[in-house]
């Protein structure tokens, strides 16, 4: 379905060199038409995994601009790089031993007191994220605020790579968000009663029972179950 | 403003003629013998030409799609005498083919099982956590809730699966949901809460309680790298890049590791383990009937096909999950998944009168058969101006139902994917069109994960038994956990007791003589590791002096 007329065409440049592709195309499926197959830079196609991180800058412009491959349609004249690693180092830790505050993010990420505020993170972030502003809750130790504010990042790592200074924003997320659910919110009343209950057996006779049906009363019980929705 | 071209407008403004009339209204749900006529006369599965019987191996007869009869009915991608067995790159007690969600699992509960981080290996075809488990949109299922328990969720699940799911694996997911949720919130994952502090619940298709969890609309992505993080707490070993292309035996008749190739070197290497986890996930990516796919790019089938070069049994095959919505506009998402958490919430599928013509909440293959009817049988569908079929979810429904701003906060994914593309979901509904989701049948396994082949266990999307013929929303993410769990623990004790003996490839010329002996003639080479998207030219003019 792929319309090739010539008219539709734009021209970009991977790494430098040109190719004429539909204009219709993200930048991955146009780099896949232009011929590139895809082992590294390429991952759910579909937003999800930050696997794709690309920079490009279009005809005219002076910006450096950051998108994910799978999501960002091609533009005439685009000059195209993909990032598909960011060189990062994650810190080792125990989440049993920490503790929901600041020190401990200046503890495993002590460069997070370098945040100039200059928010170059922020205008990078492919998905929006404010994420200088995470940063920064972080920084207070204002834990909520972090995780909340980062939920939606997935690992890209543009932020990381524009970051003047050289701060890993994503693995300061990573953390604030596993503390925030584990200290600040904790666990859930509901699932560890049920946990127990299934460990002292209380549902094993009935889950016997239906195994032992015969397909049609099974059949029969499925088909008139009482439904709470 | 509107994301939608002007032949779609006309059908556009009845769906938001007909939208407050069906505030607070659904279609009837169908009957027992309406869902096995709408499967049997509308479901791709049913479609006899598009599948045929298996004609080698232990599992011959089983009927299964023509697309993975073909990985199955097909060469070894090496060449067995151009490698050198005696050069073991890896010697490790577990080895874990594929780092998705089951795959994690695995290697967490397998060093919780005395095995040192050093003597398991994680291998994975691209990068750590790239898997179909991040791309989990709605949620995971587990009966905690009050008025909710394991039995009710068996039922749920059994019915679903059309009564054919192994009752023993159905029961494992639903007795072990709970302490899922229980171990994924000690590691810190964000489940959605109420202010009291329950979980925040909502039912899925087919399901008789609210019983989904979710983060956002990002479960998956949030339970995998809470995962991830994790296991590089944990300092176990692990090689991206790097896939299993096949298993290795021993003269003893086990699985003893497997063939590595190193996807940047193109360079073999090999890997000797006492115990084998196959954890490498779905086929999505083999197109079926020319499907559209919600899939992961590394979701290409390898693991049936590699567990078949060993004798592994299959079932289930014959039965593939197409989720009933997919986008089908804009041109440049078309398949990718608009979740079923949508109609959870309130949004209906309505057609290009604006007209509700299904239930919301049928199991999947009954929802999708139902909107492919409605498209192909009625031509009620809404065509693009590329030509593709779909009818509208329409999602505005679920502010006007759940209150102003809902979207924004448990919809961020789909809300920001649209937009990219010009589309507002809070004011505008989708297209969406059947796309192919999950692998329901694969490898058989028993309750401690280990397949019919002695050494190799499998966890995840690539086996078969634990969803039956149908699976419900949800299930996935926990299968991943609980049996990706399981498989560390008894992968972890094998381990402790076994010793590998000579490695061969022997396996490979047997396979060869099953497809001589069944007249089996073609070029057909398998794993195939990556889909093939290169323009038609360059296909066409291809060389490989390099």
């Amino acid at each position: 379905m792929m319309d090739e007329k010539e008219s539709d065409m734009v021209t970009i440049y991977v790494m430098g060199k040109r190719y004429r592709v539909p204009g219709s195309l993200t930048i991955m499926k146009a780099m896949e038409y232009a011929g590139h197959q895809f082992r590294r830079g390429c991952g759910c196609r579909g937003g999800f995994c930050g696997s794709c991180a690309t920079i490009y800058r279009t005809k005219g412009s002076y910006k450096l601009q950051g998108a994910l491959a799978c999501q960002k349609i091609v533009e005439d004249g685009m000059y195209i790089a993909q990032i598909p690693f960011s060189p990062a180092e994650k810190r080792i830790y125990d989440l049993d031993e920490l503790r929901p505050e600041a020190g401990t993010f200046l503890e495993y990420y002590p460069e997070i007191a370098r945040c100039l505020s200059c928010n170059t993170c922020t205008k990078a972030c492919p998905q929006d994220i404010m994420v200088m502003d995470y940063v920064q809750a972080a920084l207070r130790g204002d834990i909520e605020e972090a995780a909340k504010l980062s939920f939606d990042c997935i690992g890209c790592g543009l932020c990381a790579v524009r970051c003047p200074a050289e701060i890993v924003p994503y693995n300061i997320a990573q953390l604030a968000r596993r503390l925030y659910a584990r200290y600040v919110v904790g666990p859930t009343e509901q699932v560890l009663k049920r946990v127990e209950e299934v460990e002292e057996g209380k549902f094993d006779e009935e889950i016997d029972e239906l195994k032992g049906l015969d397909r049609e009363t099974l059949q029969e019980r499925y088909e008139t179950r009482e439904k709470r929705l | 403003m509107t994301g939608y071209p002007e032949s779609m407008q006309e059908s556009l403004r009845l769906v938001e003629k007909t939208r407050p009339d069906r505030v607070g209204k659904s279609f009837r749900a169908m009957t027992a013998d309406e869902k096995d006529q709408i499967l049997r006369d509308w479901h791709p599965d049913f479609k006899e030409d598009q599948k045929r019987a298996l004609r080698i191996g232990p599992s011959s007869g089983q009927v299964m799609p023509h697309e993975v009869a073909n990985i199955l009915e097909a060469h070894t991608a090496i060449t067995p005498s151009e490698i050198d067995l005696t050069d073991v790159a890896y010697d490790v007690d577990v080895l874990i083919i594929g780092a998705g969600g089951a795959g994690l699992s695995v290697a967490l509960l397998a060093q919780e099982n005395g095995v040192d981080p050093d003597s398991i290996l994680m291998v994975q075809k691209l990068r750590l956590g790239d898997a179909n488990s991040k791309m989990s949109q709605g949620g995971i299922q587990a009966a905690d809730a009050p008025d909710d328990s394991p039995v009710i969720h068996y039922l749920d699940v059994i019915g679903g699966g059309h009564y054919a799911n192994k009752p023993e694996l159905a029961e494992l997911l639903v007795k072990e949901a709970p302490d899922v949720i229980r171990w994924h919130e000690e590691l810190g994952v964000m489940y959605d809460k109420l202010e009291d502090g329950s979980m925040q619940l909502a039912p899925g298709g087919g399901t008789s309680r609210k019983r989904m969890h979710s983060c956002k609309d990002y479960t998956g992505l949030e339970i995998t790298r809470v995962l991830v993080d994790e296991f590089l707490n944990r300092g176990i070993s692990y090689v991206e890049f790097t896939c299993a292309v096949e298993f290795l035996m021993d003269d003893k008749g086990q699985v003893a590791g497997a063939v590595l190739y190193d996807m940047d070197s193109d360079e073999y290497l090999v890997a000797r383990a006492k115990s084998t986890v196959l954890a490498t996930g779905g086929f999505g990516r083999l197109h079926i009937q020319g499907f559209e796919t919600t899939n992961h790019y590394g979701a290409t089938g390898d693991g049936i096909a590699m567990a078949y070069h060993v004798g592994a049994v299959l079932r289930d095959l014959d039965s593939t999950q197409f989720h009933p919505t997919g986008a089908a506009y804009p041109e440049q998402i078309i398949g990718q998944l608009c979740t079923e958490k949508l109609r959870t919430r309130g949004s209906q599928p309505v057609n290009k009168f604006g007209e509700l013509f299904v239930y919301p909440l049928e199991t999947r293959d009954v929802e999708a058969s139902a909107l492919i009817r409605e498209c192909y049988g009625r031509d009620n569908g809404i065509v693009t101006p590329t030509g593709m079929r779909g009818v509208w979810l329409d999602t505005p429904l679920i502010d006007i139902i759940n209150g102003e701003g809902t979207i924004e906060r448990e919809f961020a994914a789909m809300l920001r994917n649209f937009n990219k593309f010009g589309i507002n979901i809070r004011e505008e509904p989708m297209l969406v069109f059947p796309t192919l989701h999950y692998q329901n049948g694969g490898v058989e396994i028993n309750t401690h994960c280990e397949t019919s082949v002695p050494g190799l266990f499998a966890a995840g999307e690539v086996c078969g038994g634990v969803h039956g013929k149908n699976r419900l929303m949800g299930n996935s993410q926990l299968d991943l956990y609980v049996f990706g769990r399981r498989a560390g623990r008894f992968a972890a004790e094998r381990a402790k007791k076994a010793s590998v003996g000579k490695l061969t490839l022997g396996h490979l010329d047997r396979y060869e003589k099953w497809l001589a002996d069944a007249g089996i003639e073609t070029d057909r080479k398998a794993p195939i590791l990556l889909p093939e998207y290169r323009g038609k030219r360059t296909l066409e003019h291809q060389l490989k002096l390099l």
